[in-house]
């Protein structure tokens, strides 16, 4: 195994300080020498390593720096210490590990301004890629021969149909809950027929699309932005600009395309659903037969609050599509970048999911739809 | 060592650096080495040539460790070193660098950091300030500029990627370096200055190198010996000189194809 590296001091008549160097100068061997060497505090004239075994660069590096910072002189390097020495020598150069930190005051300053700046032209950004899906979309339509079918059907089945599953299993438990805590405080007035009221408008008007959108944007707004922003990354999207192909017809329109119609199948699926878990709660709790049940619902729920959903849908599925996509074209540089993006699509889709559902409630109350 | 199971590093060793016996790799049908042999000598440059797809990366991979062999057996060192954890090779794997094909730099780190990554994971009680010393001098040693050194990899264009990566190869100045395919898509000077910096590097540390190339020119240039890979094994090892004396129809073609030609004139010239 390697000797520890070691250093004795000795100091001539003429009070030149000599330092004697032993053992292995080489990475696994030179332990806290450099601590040492650094603490050492008078200036030593010569540094001798005619008693050195191995060297390596870092042990050169170690010479050539002490020898450097104490102005000495090297003696009683051999053909390959000198070597090394010269060649660590040659690549002593002022640099940095990190790029320069700004400092604590400027940085938050900084920060602030970039994020504000960063949700406008977060906010114009989308504004722009709607407006460019919107081109794209209408050229498609006057050319309908060049609609990638293939692309688009693929897309239904990834966004809508492999959804069923887990919106449908999510949906019922919603449904289940909701007729489950409607039960409970409704029988305190006596009103726990009211529970079908409860399900039948809550799911349908508000929850079966709401809770469908934050899935989808959690299951398709992230895969579109990991998707088109390792594309990006693999320089596929400039590949396909070369060749002619137009990145927002190829990729962001059947993205676009699917979840617009996909998100009102699945959210008027998911409220079905949710209304069959409410109807089976009552059942088992409140003892309403389903066929009860379901006749409730159609005298209670207005034909309105179906159309409420279905009108909602399609704007939250092209928000979630657009942020995806927005988000994975802006990716650049590593591969860190593309999980940035992605949680970034997932949380400004849900937001504005969530903004603009605020602002049909206002709306839809305007308009007489209650 | 604290770990008793530990591979000790036996600095006094002076077999053959890398020795693989009877190697067999498979990937379902498909096999890709089959009772392969090959010995890598201290101190030489052995440059390793096949088609692509004939298991360059494979072998290298296997004896590094990162893809298990179906049989046969490794040394590195003179130590055994397949079927072995990470923990019992560590002073095994202290002693090599590795630059992959595509640089596997990490792309969150500057190159300076991505050079300190090794020296802190085995070194981790090493001074700081030294340390960061020491990651600097290194990204010069491998010919980048200084102010390459706090740049993110995105940030550099594909040869200096390629620089960084042995800069990090580096780190622990290891005895033996392992170079997958170098110089593939650098020009043409810049693919010389890696020569030149390999070579130099290989005689200024006393380094052995496992060169995996495609490079005509490098072949000439830098490598000692050369070994051929075909038909799932090393067919022939031996100085580019030895191997046009065997009448093997892969080799005359890959060496006195109108390339090979070139190469071999160019080099005549400039020696
Ligand atoms: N992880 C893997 N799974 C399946 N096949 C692989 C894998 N890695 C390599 N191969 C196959 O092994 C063969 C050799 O690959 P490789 O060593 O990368 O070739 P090269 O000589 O060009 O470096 C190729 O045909 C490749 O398809
Ligand atoms: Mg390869």
């Amino acid at each position: 195994m390697s000797i520890p590296s070691d250093f004795v001091e000795e100091t001539a008549e003429d009070g030149a300080v000599t330092l004697h160097f032993s053992g292995d100068l080489s990475i696994a061997s030179i332990g806290d020498l450099p601590e040492r060497l650094r603490d050492f505090a008078s200036q030593a004239k010569r540094l001798d390593i005619s008693g050195t075994g191995y060297v390596d660069t870092v042990g050169a590096w170690l010479i050539h720096r002490t020898a450097r910072d104490m102005e000495a002189e090297i003696v009683g390097a051999d053909d390959d210490a000198e070597r090394l020495i010269a060649a660590v020598a040659g690549a002593d150069q002022a640099t940095e590990i990190r790029p320069d930190a700004l400092n604590p005051v400027v940085r938050v300053l900084g920060e602030i301004g970039e994020s504000t700046a960063l949700a406008f032209t977060t906010l114009t950004g989308l504004i722009g890629f709607f407006g460019a899906i919107m081109v794209g979309f209408f050229r498609l339509v006057r050319h309908p021969g060049q609609i990638r079918w293939n692309a688009v059907i693929q897309r239904f089945d990834v966004v809508g149909v492999r959804a069923l599953g887990i919106v449908g299993l999510m949906s019922f438990l919603i449904g289940l809950v909701i007729a489950q805590q409607g039960a409970v405080q409704l029988r305190q007035f006596g009103a726990e027929v009211f529970t079908v009221n409860l399900v039948g408008r809550l799911t349908l008007r508000e929850l079966g699309v709401l809770m469908t959108a934050i899935m989808v944007a959690g299951r398709s707004g992230s895969a579109f932005a990991a998707q088109i922003g390792t594309m990006k990354l693999t320089e596929e999207i400039d590949a396909m600009r070369t060749i002619g192909v137009s990145p927002i017809e190829a990729l962001v329109l059947p993205r676009f395309l699917a979840a617009v119609i996909m998100l009102p199948l699945l959210g008027f699926y998911a409220s079905v659903v949710a209304i069959i878990g409410g109807g089976l709660l009552s059942w088992v709790e409140l003892d309403i037969p389903p066929a009860t049940f379901f006749a409730r619902i159609r005298e209670v729920v207005p034909l309105t609050d179906v159309y409420v959903g279905l009108v909602k849908a399609p704007v939250f599925g092209a928000i979630i599509a657009i942020t995806g996509c927005y988000q994975g074209m802006q990716v650049k540089g590593n591969a860190e970048d593309v999980g940035k993006r992605t949680t970034a699509a997932v949380v400004q889709a849900i937001f504005l999911v969530i903004v603009l559902d605020a602002f049909f409630a206002v709306f839809f109350s305007w308009i007489g739809w209650n | 060592m604290s770990a008793s199971q530990t591979i000790a590093y036996n600095p006094d060793y002076d077999g053959p650096i890398i020795s693989v016996r009877g190697l067999r790799n498979s990937f379902g049908e498909q096999v890709v080495h089959d009772n392969l042999d090959l010995d890598v000598r201290r101190g030489e440059i052995i440059g390793v040539v096949g088609g692509s797809g004939t298991g360059k990366s494979v072998l290298m991979r296997s004896i590094i460790g990162l893809q298990m062999p179906n049989e046969g057996e490794v040394e590195v060192f003179g130590q055994h070193i397949l079927g072995k954890s990470d923990a019992e090779t560590i002073e095994i794997r202290k002693r090599w660098g590795v630059l992959f094909q595509g640089g596997a730099l990490f792309s969150t780190l500057t190159v300076a950091e991505n050079v300190m990554v090794p020296i802190r994971e085995f070194y981790p009680d090493m001074d700081r300030e030294f340390r960061r010393e020491v990651a600097k001098y290194k990204v010069c040693l491998s010919g980048l500029p200084p102010d390459a050194a706090p740049k993110y990899p995105s940030q550099l264009s594909g040869g200096m990627r390629k620089r960084a990566g042995i800069a990090r190869a580096l780190a622990l100045d290891p005895e033996l370096l392992f170079l997958d395919e170098p110089t593939a898509g650098l020009d043409p000077i810049g693919a010389a200055a890696f020569d030149n910096l390999t070579k130099e590097l290989q005689q200024t540390l006393g380094l052995t190198v496992f060169l995996i190339t495609h490079d005509l020119d490098t072949l000439h240039a830098i490598c000692d010996r050369v070994a051929v890979l075909a038909d799932q094994q090393v067919i022939a090892v031996g100085t580019i000189d030895e191997l046009l004396a065997l009448d093997h129809p892969w080799i005359q073609e890959y060496f006195n194809g109108p390339r090979g030609r070139m190469a071999s004139s160019g080099k005549k010239m400039l020696g």
